[in-house]
């Protein structure tokens, strides 16, 4: 009786867990397949390149877009280099140092901030403080903080899994301390790297929240040409035309979401392409 | 050759002090904009008084509302996720092929790298007028959906993490367990469970921290209206959702509409922090229990 009810319990836990699972793998599905049949046919040449208009028909997504595009160049251009070098500081030099230690709590601290604090961060320092307004640069400035930590961790875990082997060979060849990073630590860590740094943007990519609160509008007549334009992005454009009652504009929602989950899944398969070809192809 | 050495160290090292700069200016720019909102606003009035209007002419600063709001959100949030999330987890670890596991995992994580203003349209135009089929009488904003569709989205955030704590449990530990004639489902609970309990209470505890301070679920699909409730079926307004409405408006630099931001954001930067921090002591205390 007992050995038939343990079986019993676990066969039902056993289509219990199933269960949920298919149902996170179908919600996923039934997401985005119903955001697919609502936008995709929007998407047209035009969608891409008009400007936002007060009539959903015309309206297009293309100052969004490219802010977008700015926010994610100018973010990659500050936190990539801060990112890394941090990473190689915190792993390479003052290894065990009261000062690391720190280092290393307060990053793990900053990892779980939540994103519109550093919103309110950015509005005070760059926007005003800096006297930068609500331009890309300050939007950018504020998105570096905010993915720098996810930077320095994947750093460390792509540094650290370099062989003690290469380095002491270096050091044995005479090479300093900054050549042996330089030229044996970072090129075989460098798939690690970039699969982290691709994974922070394409975080990045989706924020509206801190951007809205550093200053970024809904309406943006031009697509930015200077760091310090002002601009909007596009989870931020998803945003406004949701909250507007017209059909027409929930329709331009789910194709803009259509658009901005390509450039997301798109950036992740990236990463985990670069992963896997990393893994592979550096055997120890 | 030995200047350079030492210059490139101190770039370095100035780099890494960016994060310090970075949690430094997020205390004092919290703690000095809240500090000239506490000059105008008693801090007994902001923690008793049960009305949150700064906007309005008849002003009230009472935080309870929007803090009301912040819970009950994150309350079905985790009421769904945690089940449903562990037990994927146990699920993946114990029960399910390891090829299955290998693809399933990362689709799930794919659930996560979703923005979040997805995730509010989908809770506003798909799960609220679900609902309504069940419940007529649910607002076309209301925190119920906005819940449920924020655990849809941090599922992977206990699934994946939790997972990973129980294929961190020792192999000798499980097979001693087959070995005593257990069933997979009691080696699941008698032992990986408890043995894996730190990593999984610290992926729970990551999942709530993340469910305080998201914002553009709710900002989409709660509503704007901040009230003291528990009633998940009506508008309401969370700490984040009210830093975007003042955002999206045009408040001057320097007034109290302005500072209220600040106060808001404080109380929300206490909550993750003490959260985070939890977090943080229990991995350092348990993570070579078995090692």
């Amino acid at each position: 009786m007992g050995a038939n009810n343990n079986r019993l319990k676990d066969k039902i836990f056993q289509y219990w867990g199933m269960t949920c699972t298919i149902m996170g793998l179908v919600l996923l599905a039934v997401f985005i397949g119903n955001i697919i049949v609502e936008g995709i046919g929007r998407i047209d040449w035009a969608f891409l390149t008009n400007l936002p208009s007060r009539r959903p028909g015309k309206a297009g997504i293309y100052t969004a877009m490219m802010g977008s595009v700015w926010i994610l160049f100018l973010t990659a251009s500050i936190a990539f280099p801060l990112g890394v070098a941090s990473a190689i500081y915190l792993e390479e030099y003052g290894t065990k140092s009261r000062l690391n230690n720190i280092l290393e709590i307060n990053i793990s601290n900053l990892a779980g901030v939540p994103s519109i604090i550093y919103g309110l961060l950015g509005l005070e320092v760059f926007v005003r403080i800096f006297g930068l307004g609500g331009s890309v640069l300050a939007g950018a400035m504020t998105l570096s903080l905010l993915i720098l930590p996810i930077i320095i961790v994947a750093t460390r875990e792509a540094i650290k899994a370099v062989p003690k082997s290469i380095k002491e060979a270096s050091f044995a060849m005479g090479a300093t301390k900054w050549q042996t990073i330089w030229n044996q630590i970072l090129p075989s860590s460098f798939g690690g790297i970039l699969t982290g740094v691709i994974l922070a943007l394409s975080r990045a990519v989706g924020e509206a929240a801190p951007l809205i609160v550093v200053g970024a509008l809904a309406y943006v007549p031009f697509a930015p040409s200077t760091p310090m334009d002002e601009f909007t992005v596009m989870p931020i454009q998803i945003f406004n035309w949701v909250s507007r009652p017209q059909h027409g504009f929930s329709v331009n929602a789910s194709a803009a979401i259509i658009v901005l989950l390509a450039i997301t899944f798109l950036m992740n398969g990236i990463a985990v392409y670069f992963r896997n070809k990393w893994q592979k192809k550096v055997k120890w | 050759m030995k200047t350079r050495e030492k210059i490139i160290e101190a770039l370095l090292k100035i780099s890494a002090l960016v994060t310090v700069l970075t949690t430094i200016g997020i205390i004092l720019v919290l703690s000095i904009q809240s500090f000239s909102f506490f000059q105008e606003v008693s801090i007994l009035d902001f923690v008793t008084d049960t009305e949150w209007t700064p906007l309005f002419a008849q002003k009230h600063f009472g935080i309870l509302p929007l803090l009301s709001g912040t819970l009950i959100v994150t309350f079905i949030a985790i009421g769904f996720a945690l089940p449903v999330g562990l037990s994927i987890a146990i699920y993946l670890n114990e029960f399910a092929p390891k090829k299955f596991k290998a693809i399933v995992k990362p689709v799930l994580e794919l659930l996560a790298a979703v923005p979040t203003v997805v995730y509010g349209f989908f809770a506003l135009t798909v799960v609220t007028p679900f609902l309504q089929n069940f419940y007529p009488d649910l607002g076309g904003f209301n925190a119920l959906s906005a819940g449920l569709v924020m655990g849809i989205m941090i599922i992977p955030f206990i699934s994946s993490l939790s997972e990973d704590a129980l294929s961190a449990v020792p192999k000798s530990l499980r097979e001693a367990a087959y070995g005593m004639g257990s069933t997979r489902f009691q080696t699941a609970f008698k032992v990986t469970v408890p043995a894996a309990s730190s990593g999984i209470v610290v992926s729970v505890i990551l999942a709530i921290s993340r469910a305080i301070g998201e914002t553009m679920i709710v900002a989409i699909a709660a509503g704007q209206q901040p009230r003291l409730t528990l009633d998940p079926t009506v508008p309401i307004e969370t700490i984040t959702a009210y830093i975007v409405q003042v955002s999206l408006g045009d408040v001057p630099h320097g007034s109290i509409e302005y500072k209220t931001i600040f106060a808001a954001g404080i109380t929300l930067f206490i909550f993750t922090f003490i959260l985070n921090n939890i977090s943080f002591y229990i991995k350092k205390k348990y993570q070579e229990k078995y090692e």
